[in-house]
């Protein structure tokens, strides 16, 4: 099953499931179901539910806010994740706010889902990867999508913290297969977090959202076979609040495909330091895009993102000088 | 666009209010005038909004509202609070951060959230979500609406228009009273308004209706047509012309002196005075001892 599908049918059981679960987003209903086909089918089941709307990101956010206050739930589809910055006052100084700012707990069970990265040519303003411009708002938890874990999970843990959730849902992966692991590698599943390796003591650790996910795995491979580097990589699925468990290395990486500064691997590698900095040979390293918007020609895009040769190079010249 | 002041030596008399409308009126604005004497002695943290000059509004829309109905208010919401909850103990505990406060002082006088009552912050914020609010109620308890309290200086935000839009298409059961007081903070409506109130809900087809009276029982006989009609899923924006005697907060009242003059004039305060003399020296008093008596009692409780 490819990420998109199981991101679908994920929809399709929380609508199933939750009576008072809505689906608002621009261009969601059927036929076309969406901008890359996430909501297809549902419109057609729960008409009264899944609502297309005007291209209005601040209201939709809104709105859906005023059915999670009234005790309903709701799924806003944002069509690409760099326009989640429309709704950022909705989320940021209504949604999350609410759930503690009027002195009593307040639930408000909604989930923004926000596609975003670049590789496919959009362009600077429909590439980015915005999670960072969402950590640290009390309240507001972000999870990201991983090949690694069931998206019904996802959700049913989102719609239960009671509090707005962001899922950013990385466009290259909804192509890409779920659960597939290449050998030697294995894949272990602790709770929301996915762990991708060879052994219990690997010579270093990487800590990646699941959008790259697949290309650290190339990268991990690449340094087993000419390096003789072992990797585990960590996938967690809630990006914000962090909280990780790391097996011991000395080494630790954060892969992400944010550009450069006040990133989420600056924000893990806060909470690495506090909790491993004694077993650590220096401190965490943060891989990531360049300080840059995101061209749209192809050369000059692969400039700027996050690949696997980057990875590999980082990780060879930090554990071999 | 500025809020039309009456013509008093053309307004027809008032008509004798209700004992309890005229001494809510009065409460809300004895209420208001303590803030101000608070604020002044120091006993009040960050600022305050007063709705001094605009008590009426929410008095006057109470019989038209049912519990089920929800409230959006907004920075200017003291006298919607105390309209629907007559709770100024709560409410000043909430100001003033002691115990007793309805949000345990966290939300303070402009995040409010009490039953079916909510106040936010941040222009145009509450309508996108009192949209969702009402397509929740549209649904499960049809009849009920959600009254949003918006002032004119909002109408330079942009979710305003995404929201009315929203209402008009999905026929959604969405009141918007916009108290329009002809100032902004310290900007006159006619540096920040082009056009109307009446052309933006016209542009969306959506229904207005206009007063400038302060006579609750000639406003409450124009509005409840209209208001009957958004429980059919019709939204309606209700514009007061009303009138702020006050600053914006606290010390930032720019206007020429006769402009402040030409509100007090208009002050449904002076007219129920002369009105209804009577009742109203007793009940101007009565209030007055009772909000005194509840600032005493809440300024002495221990922090919330």
């Amino acid at each position: 099953m490819r990420v998109a599908e199981n991101l679908n049918a994920a929809l399709h059981t929380a609508l199933e499931n939750d009576p008072g679960l809505h689906l608002l987003g621009e261009d969601v209903l059927d036929p076309y179901g969406g901008a890359f086909g996430v909501t297809r089918g549902l419109s057609t089941r729960f008409p009264d539910r899944v609502l297309t709307t005007p291209i209005s990101e601040n209201a939709v956010t809104g709105v859906a806010a005023g059915l999670a206050l009234a005790g309903d739930a709701a799924v806003v589809e944002i069509m690409f994740g760099d326009f989640a910055t429309l709704a950022f006052d909705q989320l940021v100084n209504f949604a999350a706010k609410s759930v503690s700012m009027y002195g009593s707990r307040v639930p408000m069970r909604m989930v923004v889902r926000c596609p975003v990265g670049g590789g496919r040519g959009y362009g600077p303003t429909h590439s980015q990867s915005p999670q960072k411009h969402f950590i640290g708002v009390p309240h507001l938890a972000l999870y990201e999508v991983s090949p690694f874990r069931d998206n019904a999970e996802v959700f049913a843990e989102m719609l239960a913290r009671e509090e707005p959730c962001v899922l950013f849902e990385d466009k290259v992966l909804y192509t890409r297969a779920m659960d597939e692991v290449e050998p030697p590698f294995t894949l272990e599943r602790d709770g929301g977090v996915a762990r991708v390796g060879l052994t219990d003591e690997p010579d270093c650790v990487i800590v990646a959202g699941g959008g790259v996910a697949h290309r650290v795995l190339r990268a991990m491979r690449d340094l087993l076979l000419e390096e003789e580097i072992v990797c585990t990589l960590l996938v967690p699925s809630r990006l914000y609040p962090v909280e990780l468990d790391l097996p011991p290395a000395r080494h630790v990486f954060v892969v992400e495909e944010g550009t450069a500064g006040g990133t989420w691997g600056a924000e893990v590698a806060h909470v690495v330091h506090r909790r491993h900095w004694r077993q650590l040979a220096g401190p965490v390293t943060l891989i990531h895009s360049a300080d840059s918007v995101i061209p749209t020609a192809p050369h000059l895009e692969r400039e700027v993102l996050v690949g696997a040769s980057a990875v590999r190079r980082v990780i060879r010249e930090t554990l071999r000088g | 666009m500025t809020a039309t002041a009456p013509e008093q030596e053309h307004a027809p008399p008032l008509e004798e209010p209700a004992d309890e409308d005229l001494s809510l009126m009065l409460a809300i604005r004895a209420f208001e005038l303590k803030l101000l004497e608070l604020f002044g002695q120091g006993m009040l943290n960050g600022t305050t909004h007063t709705c001094l000059g605009q008590e009426y509004i929410p008095v006057a829309l109470r019989p038209l509202l049912r519990p089920d109905d929800h409230v959006f208010s907004n920075h200017r919401g003291h006298g919607h609070y105390l309209a629907r909850f007559e709770d100024p103990e709560g409410l000043l505990a909430e100001i003033m951060g002691r115990r007793g406060a309805v949000c345990g002082g966290v939300g303070g006088s402009q995040h409010i959230r009490r039953d079916r009552f909510l106040s936010t912050g941040v222009q145009g914020e509450s309508l996108p979500v009192a949209c969702g609010v009402a397509l929740h109620l549209k649904r499960a308890e049809p009849g009920a609406l959600a009254c949003v309290h918006i002032g004119d200086g909002t109408f330079g935000e942009g979710g305003v228009y995404e929201a009315l839009n929203l209402a008009a298409l999905w026929r959604l059961p969405l009141l918007v009273v916009v108290e329009n007081n002809g100032i902004a903070q310290t900007t006159p409506t006619s540096a920040a308004m082009a056009g109307t109130v009446a052309g933006r809900a016209a542009a969306f087809g959506i229904a207005h209706a206009f007063t400038d009276e302060v006579d609750l029982a000639v406003i409450r006989r124009r509005l409840a047509p209209g208001i009957a009609a958004v429980r059919q899923g019709r939204p309606l924006v209700v514009e007061f012309a009303t009138h702020r005697l006050g600053p914006h907060s606290k010390g930032d009242d720019t206007r020429p002196a006769e402009v402040v003059e030409r509100a007090r004039e208009a002050d449904w305060y002076r007219r129920y005075a002369a009105a209804c003399p009577d009742p109203f020296a007793r009940l101007d008093a009565a209030a007055r001892t009772y909000i005194d008596e509840v600032a005493r009692d809440v300024a002495g409780r221990e922090p919330s």
